[in-house]
């Protein structure tokens, strides 16, 4: 189709070189318009750390914060409720918590940082509910083995008191556990750790 | 032909509408990669202005990003009361009692830098002068009858108005400039170098994003540029083909 | 091509004819080969309806049609949204680019007489995109809820008041209220969605049509009407050079350079001096207090300044509406007023070149009347150029068949 005496070579080498650099420029223009989709900084202001005051939170009592829009948990364990912990593992997917839905400062087998406080993200695994705290032991219907923990109202998934997830239920996996830190005694910082991991 | 579509590109030129605008301003001369500026702009602004104007759209973390500023720094310096950095940074007053002070509601500066200019805002800071007929005791040359008192008129000192006689016999005398006749804390330059930090902090505040556009930009018209050669020669490569 | 390739293009071309639309309309589309720079504004146009409509539909993901709500949500774009300040600059710059490259094209047709027969319709239909541009940007420009954003719409929306009878009625409908306000703002912003889309079909449409009539020249010759023959096919034009890849790495270049320019004023210069970003709409609307000096943006004025040349009759704004109106209509008969027997300016006398010079001179002065604030002697001088804006279409079957033309060559010069 092309004349002759065209240099060929020439040819292919420019439009190679006109369409890369026209697709890196493509490329590039692309950006803005990706990353405008990310949170914005409302978004991200919204979703910043909140602190939580356990000061009045009583033993065996649960405070609900919420953090980015989700409900997170913080639940004063009584020593009772801590002893039982131990009795769930032969019934639990991942009693000493392999998959990393929690820092590392929390793989142990309360799941928390103070053995008493337990903090998690209130919101099921399986389908994003948010399961009922059921703190009693052996209620009648979850059974004369609950000795506390969690049952989630969509489809029954259960969780114990370390919010891990009980065998042959709908939700997969324990419960997520949030970055958190102790500011100080009587106030957990949830969504950020300081680097104290 | 050629003549008349460059009149038409001069005329479509920046600065024409600018042209009608009467009142005399002064240079604000601002430089917004001078941070020092800004941080001190900043400062004075949450302490002198903040109280009644607020900044509605402007994040108290991202100033303390572009600006330079620490998080403990800019909580113990800039955030009074107990808002978070990551809110924005609205007034204390109510709108209520502001009406029943000043008779109107002090206006958001955010975009004030925009609507009306840096100068502008340079100027007025400068152009206060005792009026005993005023509610607080001052008006303002760039902004007659304004409602706000000189919040800091303690630093400037006391101006008072240069009058001019009146064009028309029996009228009212011109204020024509203002000069001053009792200095305060600062010296006439301190002065002038704070509210240029105020103006250049609004400036700022006005478009946060204004320095990164334009380094941006330098780098999408280099690309531009590369990409231009390319499509320039592959252009004259294929018209060799027609004669 | 290899032989797989091959396949999938047959089975796609037995049920969609890609290999002919691209034969038809870009390889085996011959255009002819004296096109000047002036020709690049067509496919710049197109490139800026892209970019307004892609900009257009990521800033609709967080503008809030809401009258409380809309100038707090552009200025969460600009600060908030990560890069929105990028997207809107480019919507803002991209609506003043768009009328640009848009003016030049139609000058372009002006001197090449590109809406002479055969091309009627295409200039026609030239002309109700022209139209539905305005209408986008007029409902565009209401979205910031700005003050000139307010007192811009009042303004326009005013001038249907002054229709005689319906006026007022009218008025109020279009408003949806008795000022404009939150209902005006929200079916604005639905207009505003809608009309881009409405333009992409007319752009269909206009670019069916000229591949139908083929592409006019500097010269004004029918290259279809000459020899036949070229390099690449015997029944083809003698004078015409494929679109493709001539024309489109052409293209290409005449992009890359308006990127450039387009690039310079989006990152150094968004607001124009003013013009592209009026200082007034960086204040939210305030239904109480106009702002000391309005105009419409620059791409509206000259419309703006014949409606205030026309005073009042019949205790009536009516006549300036109508001529406003008539100023843009009257383009619809342009392919029947040049009585020429030549159609590129190229060829025509010193007649027509004159009327086309005072022509442009006028519509770029009433631009710049329609941004000042009223005087007497702007108003006497608004007056002067409507009327030689007019006697520009009006006195044209006069002048082009009494004007002295240039034999026209029987080939295209190069």
């Amino acid at each position: 189709m092309s004349a002759q005496g065209v240099n060929t070579d020439r040819r292919r080498v420019l439009v190679a070189a006109t369409s890369v650099a026209g697709a890196v420029g493509a490329g590039f223009a692309l950006v803005p318009f990706v990353a405008s989709m990310n949170p914005s900084a409302r978004a991200r202001a919204a979703g910043a750390p909140v602190e939580a005051d356990i000061s009045k939170l009583e033993p065996g009592a649960l405070l609900r914060v919420k953090w980015r829009g989700k409900p997170v948990w913080v639940v004063r364990r009584t020593p009772q409720m801590l002893e039982a912990l131990s009795s769930n593992d032969p019934k639990l997917v991942d009693p000493t918590s392999e998959v990393e839905h929690q820092p590392s400062y929390c793989k142990n087998p309360t799941r928390s940082i103070k053995p008493e406080y337990l903090v998690a993200i209130g919101i099921c695994t399986h389908l994003g509910c948010s399961p009922t705290y059921r703190p009693e032991f052996a209620p009648e219907d979850l059974g004369p083995d609950w000795k506390g923990g969690f049952h989630c109202p969509c489809h029954g998934s259960r969780f114990d008191l370390a919010a891990r997830v009980f065998k042959n239920v709908p939700a997969p996996t324990n419960l997520w556990i949030p970055k958190h830190v102790y500011l100080n005694d009587t106030t957990i910082l949830i969504g950020e750790d300081r680097g104290t991991a | 032909m050629r003549k008349v579509i460059i009149a038409a590109l001069l005329l479509l030129a920046p600065g024409l509408l600018l042209a009608s605008e009467t009142a005399h301003l002064e240079d604000a001369d601002i430089d917004l990669r001078d941070q020092a500026s800004l941080q001190r702009g900043a400062k004075y602004y949450v302490n002198y202005c903040q109280g009644c104007h607020s900044l509605q759209y402007m994040r108290y973390n991202r100033l303390a990003k572009d600006l330079g500023i620490d998080m403990v720094t800019l909580r113990e310096t800039l955030i009074f009361g107990d808002a978070k950095p990551g809110d924005l940074m609205t007034k204390s007053m109510r709108d209520e009692d502001a009406l029943k002070w000043f008779g109107v509601v002090p206006p958001d500066l955010t975009l004030v830098t925009r609507w009306r200019s840096p100068d502008w805002v340079y100027t007025y800071l400068k152009s206060f002068y005792m009026d005993d007929t005023r509610p607080y005791g001052v008006n303002n040359i760039l902004f007659p009858l304004v409602g706000m008192p000189h919040v800091l008129g303690d630093l400037q000192g006391k101006q008072e108005a240069v009058l001019e006689p009146a064009h028309e016999p029996g009228g009212e005398p011109i204020v024509e400039g203002v000069k001053l006749v009792e200095q305060g804390s600062l010296s006439p330059a301190e002065y002038d170098a704070m509210v240029r930090d105020i103006t250049a902090f609004l400036t700022y505040a006005g478009e946060p994003v204004q320095l990164l556009r334009q380094r941006l930009g330098m780098y999408v018209l280099l690309f531009l540029g590369v990409l231009f050669v390319f499509a320039y020669l592959l252009k004259k490569e294929y018209w060799k083909d027609i004669h | 091509m290899s032989a797989e390739k091959t396949e999938n293009l047959s089975w796609i071309d037995k049920r969609f004819p890609l290999t002919e639309t691209w034969r038809a309309h870009l390889s085996e589309y011959f255009a002819p080969k004296n096109l000047n720079f002036w020709s690049f504004f067509g496919s710049l146009a197109i490139l800026t309806l892209v970019i307004q409509i892609v900009t257009g539909i990521w800033l609709a993901m967080n503008y809030k049609p809401d009258a409380t709500l809309a100038f707090g949500s552009v200025e969460y774009i600009m600060r908030d949204v990560d890069w929105g300040w990028l997207i809107r600059y480019m919507h803002s710059t991209g609506a003043s680019a768009f009328f640009i490259v848009i003016y030049l094209h139609m000058f372009r047709a002006l001197l090449w007489g590109s809406y002479r027969k055969p091309r009627e319709l295409l200039w026609m239909i030239g002309v109700v995109i022209y139209l539905a541009m305005m209408a986008t940007a007029f409902f565009g420009y209401l979205l910031p809820w700005g003050q000139m954003s307010y007192w811009g719409a009042q303004v326009i929306v005013n001038l249907f008041a002054a229709v005689p009878v319906v006026g007022d009625d009218l008025s109020v409908w279009v408003r949806g209220d008795y000022v404009i306000s939150d209902a005006t703002l929200n079916r604005f912003f639905a207009f505003h969605f809608l009309l881009p889309f409405v333009l992409v079909g007319l752009v269909f449409l206009h670019i069916v049509a000229l591949h139908h009539v083929g592409s006019n020249n500097p010269d004004g010759i029918e290259i279809k009407e000459g020899p036949k023959g070229n390099r690449w096919s015997d029944k083809a034009p003698a004078d015409g050079i494929p679109f493709h890849p001539y024309y489109t790495v052409k293209d290409l270049m005449g992009v890359v350079v308006f990127l450039a320019l387009f690039a310079l004023v989006l990152f150094f210069m968004p607001t124009f001096g003013g013009l592209f970003l009026e200082a007034p709409n960086f204040q939210p609307a305030n239904p109480m207090q106009t702002p000391p000096h309005i105009a419409p943006v620059w791409y509206f004025t000259p419309f703006y300044a014949m409606l205030r040349a026309i005073p009042p009759m019949w205790g009536s704004q009516f006549p300036g509406v109508v001529v406003m109106f008539a100023a843009i209509l009257i383009m619809f008969a342009l392919p029947w007023l040049d009585r020429s027997p030549v159609k590129s300016m190229r060829y025509k006398g010193p007649l027509f070149k004159g009327a086309l010079a005072i022509f442009a001179v006028s519509f770029v002065a009433l631009a710049w009347l329609g941004i000042q604030p009223a005087s007497d002697l702007y108003t006497l001088l608004s007056q002067i150029f409507t009327g030689l804006y007019f006697a520009f279409f009006i006195l044209m079957p006069i002048y082009s068949s009494i004007d002295k033309t240039k034999p026209v060559p029987e080939r295209v010069t190069s």
